[in-house]
């Protein structure tokens, strides 16, 4: 590979690598898991003038599931921290179906869960499953930090509100309004490809009934879709062979396909009904086996 | 006593190769990992455009950047008479464009530098201005009267069309037609795709004007004929061009062809006198370099109502890039298309073809394809499998019905190939048993019932391997012979060198488990080597699975000649005349007294220390052989899918492959080989194809884009053997290479057809992704992946 010059520096501290970024005024990019980021540059793409390499600020590795089921994914987490992970499987189910499905078992091995929900693609597998989660984003800048709700961070095709001199050091989602459950399709032509279409679905059930319902789609628009309007349809109610297949039609609904080589606009809308109904007729068996 | 033929390493040993014990630790020496002193690097700069007159370059910028040695241009080449240089099919390609570019990707600009950085940064800082030309992406549009015509640098070129051949009995054919019973039509496309081998083109041209010569390593699977093109190109004398092609990552076909980046680093040495290091890049691989197939076939079938084929008229237009660089058998405009239906007993057949320029990269003939039998068998297998249904017959019946019989050897087809020996019947009822074929037909019917399209597909063909024999089959006039020298040193070890070149077919193992048959030495006692034109015997080198049937059978007679030597030996140590000395594996021995022997090592020594009064000193010789005939492998695939009705994903529940490619001289390594043609017949039918949008850009410039398949989506692979010797090769071995990429396409097409064929599906052209499948079992038609344009009659 090889990109463009570029500058190089390892700070050990968050304070430091926002200074790093502050003094080069909007042409310094963060390192995390660069499974993004080293592609651009290799392609030249990418030039930027300054690489800040946050690998180094041990603080920002951790992923936790707190006493009141909030959890908290650092800057440093990578995806495969979050697979076979007993912990975020209990308290979110989605996370744990989709993280296996992120690219390939290589990046998943240095790519992080921030930096994705950071780098926006409208095929991306975390910024959606955070949609659908309702989480937000703590930011650190000069002046400290601030949290910044999903729907306000991914505003658009690789585009999130982060400052030039901010860092997005955690995600955090919030905890579940009774029993969670949720899952993760995804249509891909080969392992690692971009989605054809992925559908993050996550619910909170307090006895048969749904408390919280939310559902982002990847793949199906020129941004990550948030169907959470659609889902909200399901809050109050049980769920139901009738209710699913309306919740499918709505959510397909919403989906901002393009025709491309992966396939035409309504195929996507199909497979995303399919992959809806598909995932709440799952959990709706497995809550009748429960029971 | 004799030796244990598989201990030592000899036919049918699954002996380890020996070449992985360097590339799994990563010892491995590929062009890269060449360094010589004082080595500058180079670099590309590639059309960004696919059809564009080139007003001006201004490379100024470029030599503002320090660390930049020589800019190079089409005028620059010009000026040497370098800008155009021949191709293997009779043609001329643009080394660095003067006039006009003709596809993206196309070589514009070289700029050599310090190191690789600097050499990318140049070319960010040449200005070329283009004036944009109509593109032309497929071949109707190029037939189009009126349309802009793509070779104007060429004298008596008046439109697009590359040639027009023909080739079969028209009136017999035609007669056929007239007594059908029933006639049944198959047309589709087989998409383009490019090999794209782990390790990309490359080349170190290292110019010595002190001494004249000129030494380039590079990635060839061809080195000799490389030398003597360059020879011919720059006007070098031959004997002081040395081409080196050290280890090879991968090939299949894409290294065959002399490529820009090769020619333009040796006139780079020239002017700097140092050596200069082209290593290309994955985007440049993919979009510039040799593809293969990019053909529309159509054709139809005589067929009487009892099953018998009568006849088949096959037509081809195909795609050849702005340049006609196949590398292929001159006589052949493309490659062995006609070797279509050669399994099967067809009385008649007549092929038209057509090729045409566009503006996409040039090639037509690489990946793993034995010159186009890819497409023939491919397209064979698709129409077997419609005739099959437009009969009502079962598709196993049908193949049997029709397929060659054993008794029936040599058996001439109707494009007059001399197919010479197979058990067919035989490798169906083996597929069969093992897919499960009689429970089949009451599992797809019970699956359907429960919302589930299963379906399965056969495959079964012969194809033609080893090119060539010499009346046949020559590279722009030089026979497709090969070549091998073998040296036995005075303990008994040897080294021994061919023609071919290992790009990972695994020469160094199982070369050396041919001498070890023939002379008992054990394959561990034998060195192999290739690919250096100044120490290896000329050849053709390796592709279209010519190594076994070729150079393998050239390693056998040498060694046959090395042992009627060694016989004379052995008769002056063991006192005896010559008529009394018996040969068994390693060891002569006295008819009379089997007590009484002398081992191959015995005889070794003494041809250097004791050797019968007027014989030449030492044990080595050398063997050019020109086959008699190519090999004829056979193949019967069977593939057993289910397909989501909702999703239109298939999954692939079983594969079945039957190889009858002879006597297997290594039975792991031609395992691998299956497996791996398998892997790629998977990815051909999924998802592995390039295409381009109507503006000419390459729909496939990286991995993300061209997809390959993973361990992850690859089925397994159940494989079985039969074996028939080939009857002219010397040890009965067939080639086998390329058997599983060209026979298992089909097979995959066919159990998806099948299973969506109750809906009135007849194809779905390759890939297969879900979306196509899916359209297809949601409206009951034809998937095509052809333009909206029809080929006509």
């Amino acid at each position: 590979m090889y990109p463009s010059r570029f500058g190089y520096e390892s700070p050990k501290t968050v304070e430091e690598a926002v200074a790093l970024l502050d003094a080069h005024g909007g042409e310094a990019k963060v390192l995390a898991g660069g499974q993004s980021l080293v592609p651009m540059m290799r392609l030249r793409f990418a030039a930027p003038e300054m690489i800040v390499d946050i690998n180094g600020i041990e603080d920002l590795h951790y992923n936790r599931v707190e006493a009141d089921g909030t959890v908290r994914i650092g800057a440093l987490c990578r995806h495969e921290e979050l697979e076979d992970n007993p912990a975020i499987a209990k308290a979110i189910p989605t996370i744990a179906a989709a993280a296996p499905l992120v690219a390939d078992p290589i990046v998943r091995t240095r790519g992080t869960f921030v930096g994705s929900v950071c780098h926006a693609d409208p095929q991306g597998d975390w910024a959606a499953t955070m949609t659908a989660l309702g989480g937000h984003i703590v930011a650190q800048g000069p002046k400290g930090k601030r949290d910044i709700p999903i729907a306000e961070f991914v505003i658009g095709p690789f585009q999130n509100t982060l400052a030039f001199n901010e860092i997005a050091v955690e995600a955090v989602i919030p905890a579940p309004k009774g029993v969670r459950v949720g899952n993760y399709l995804k249509l891909e032509r080969r392992v690692g490809d971009f989605a054809t279409a992925s559908v993050a679905v996550t619910i909170d059930m307090q006895g048969d009934t749904v408390a919280y319902a939310g559902i982002a789609l990847a793949g199906v628009g020129g941004r990550t879709i948030n169907a959470n309007e659609a889902a909200s349809a399901l809050v109050g109610k049980k769920l139901t062979a009738e209710n699913i297949a309306s919740v499918a039609a709505a959510v397909a609904a919403v989906a901002e396909p393009r025709t491309d080589h992966r396939g035409s606009a309504d195929y996507k809308r199909q497979i995303v009904k399919t992959f809806v109904e598909r995932i709440l007729t799952g959990l709706l068996n497995t809550s009748q086996k429960a029971a | 006593m004799a030796l244990d033929e598989i201990k030592i390493g000899g036919l049918g040993a699954s002996r380890r190769r020996v070449e992985d014990n360097r590339f799994i630790r990563g010892k491995g020496n590929y062009v890269d990992d060449i360094v010589l002193p004082g080595m500058l690097h180079m670099e590309l700069l590639r059309s960004p455009v696919a059809h564009a007159r080139i007003k001006s370059i201004d490379v100024s910028k470029a030599y503002d950047i320090p660390g930049v040695r020589l800019v190079l241009t089409g005028e620059m080449m010009a000026a040497r008479n370098l800008a155009w240089m021949p191709t293997l099919s009779y043609d001329t390609q643009a080394v660095l464009a003067t006039d006009k570019v003709r596809f993206q990707g196309q070589e514009v600009a070289a700029v050599i530098a310090d190191d690789p950085y600097i050499a990318k940064d140049a070319c960010q800082a040449i200005v070329v201005e283009y004036e944009q030309l109509p593109v032309i992406v497929n071949p109707f549009q190029a037939m189009e009267s009126g349309s802009e015509v793509i070779r104007d640098d060429k004298e008596n070129q008046p439109g697009n069309k590359v040639f027009d051949w023909e080739i079969g009995d028209k009136a017999a054919t035609d007669k056929a037609f007239a007594e059908a019973d029933v006639i049944s039509k198959m047309e589709l496309h087989y998409p383009r795709s490019h090999p794209s081998p782990m390790e990309t083109c490359g080349s170190i041209a290292d110019f010595n004007r002190a001494t004249g010569k000129l030494t380039v390593y590079m990635t060839s699977q061809a080195p000799h004929i490389v030398r003597a093109a360059v020879a011919m190109v720059a006007e070098l004398p031959e004997h002081m061009i040395r081409i080196v092609s050290p280890d090879l990552g991968g090939g299949f076909g894409n290294k065959v062809p002399i490529y820009p980046g090769y020619v333009i680093s040796i006139l780079a040495s020239i002017l700097t006198e140092v050596p200069v290091k082209w290593i290309e890049d994955k985007t440049g691989n993919l979009i510039s370099t040799g593809f293969g197939r990019d053909v529309y076939l159509q054709g139809e079938m005589a067929l009487r109502k009892d099953g018998k084929m009568l006849g088949m008229r096959m037509k081809t237009i195909s795609d050849h890039g702005a340049f006609y660089a196949d590398a292929q058998p001159s006589k052949f405009k493309i490659g062995l298309m006609h070797s279509a239906f050669a399994a099967y007993d067809l009385p008649a057949a007549h092929l038209e073809s057509v090729g045409y320029y566009t503006n996409k990269a040039p090639g037509g003939v690489a990946y793993r394809c034995s010159f186009r039998v890819t497409e023939a068998m491919f397209f064979q297998e698709r129409m077997v499998h419609a005739a099959a249904n437009d009969l009502g017959m079962d598709q196993a019946e049908f193949r049997r019905i029709n397929l060659v019989k054993d008794d029936m050897f040599p058996y001439r087809t109707a494009f007059g190939f001399l197919t010479d020996s197979g058990q067919y019947g035989k490798c169906l009822d083996i597929g069969m048993k093992a897919i499960g074929y009689d429970t089949y037909k009451a599992e797809q019917a019970e699956a359907r019932s429960r919302g589930k399209l299963l379906g399965i597909g056969i495959s079964t063909m012969t194809e033609p391997l080893g090119a060539g024999n010499s009346r046949e089959y020559d590279i722009l006039g030089i026979k497709m012979f090969d070549s091998a020298e073998l040296r036995v040193h005075m303990t008994g070890k040897a080294i021994l060198r061919t023609g071919a070149m290992n790009q990972g077919q695994g020469h160094q193992t199982t070369w050396a488990q041919i001498v070890a048959h023939e002379l008992g030495i054990p394959a561990d006692d034998v060195t192999v080597e290739e690919g250096d034109t100044d120490t290896a015997p000329f050849g053709m080198g390796t592709y279209a699975s010519r190594s076994t049937p070729v150079a393998g059978a050239a390693v056998a007679m040498v060694a046959r000649k090395i042992r009627a030597k060694a016989r004379k030996i052995a008769a002056h140590l063991l006192e005896v005349s010559e008529e009394d000395i018996e040969w068994e594996l390693g060891r002569f021995y006295v008819r009379s007294n089997k007590e009484r022997g002398v081992t191959i090592q015995d005889c070794a020594l003494a041809a250097y220390s004791n050797m019968p009064d007027g014989m030449e000193p030492g044990l080595e010789n050398n063997a050019y052989y020109d086959p008699p005939n190519l090999t004829w492998p056979f193949a019967a695939y069977f593939v057993k899918v289910e397909v989501d009705a909702e999703t239109g994903v298939w999954d692939v529940l079983k594969v079945v492959a039957v190889d009858d490619c002879g006597v297997r001289i290594n039975p792991m390594v031609v395992e691998g080989q299956i497996m791996g043609g398998l892997t790629e017949a998977y990815a051909m039918a999924s998802m592995q194809y390039q295409t381009y949008d109507d503006e000419g850009n390459c729909i496939g410039s990286n991995y993300m884009d061209y997809l390959l398949p993973t361990a992850w989506e690859t089925p397994g692979f159940e494989l079985h053997e039969v074996v028939t010797p080939c009857p002219h090769h010397p040890i009965g071995a067939k080639g086998v290479g390329e058997c599983a990429t060209v026979a298992g396409p089909a097979a995959f097409v066919n159990a998806v057809v099948d299973a969506l064929g109750h809906l009135g599906v007849r194809n779905i052209d390759m890939p297969m992704m879900p979306n196509r499948v899916y359209e297809a079992l949601t409206t009951g038609k034809d998937i095509s992946g052809m333009p909206p344009v029809k080929m006509g009659d």
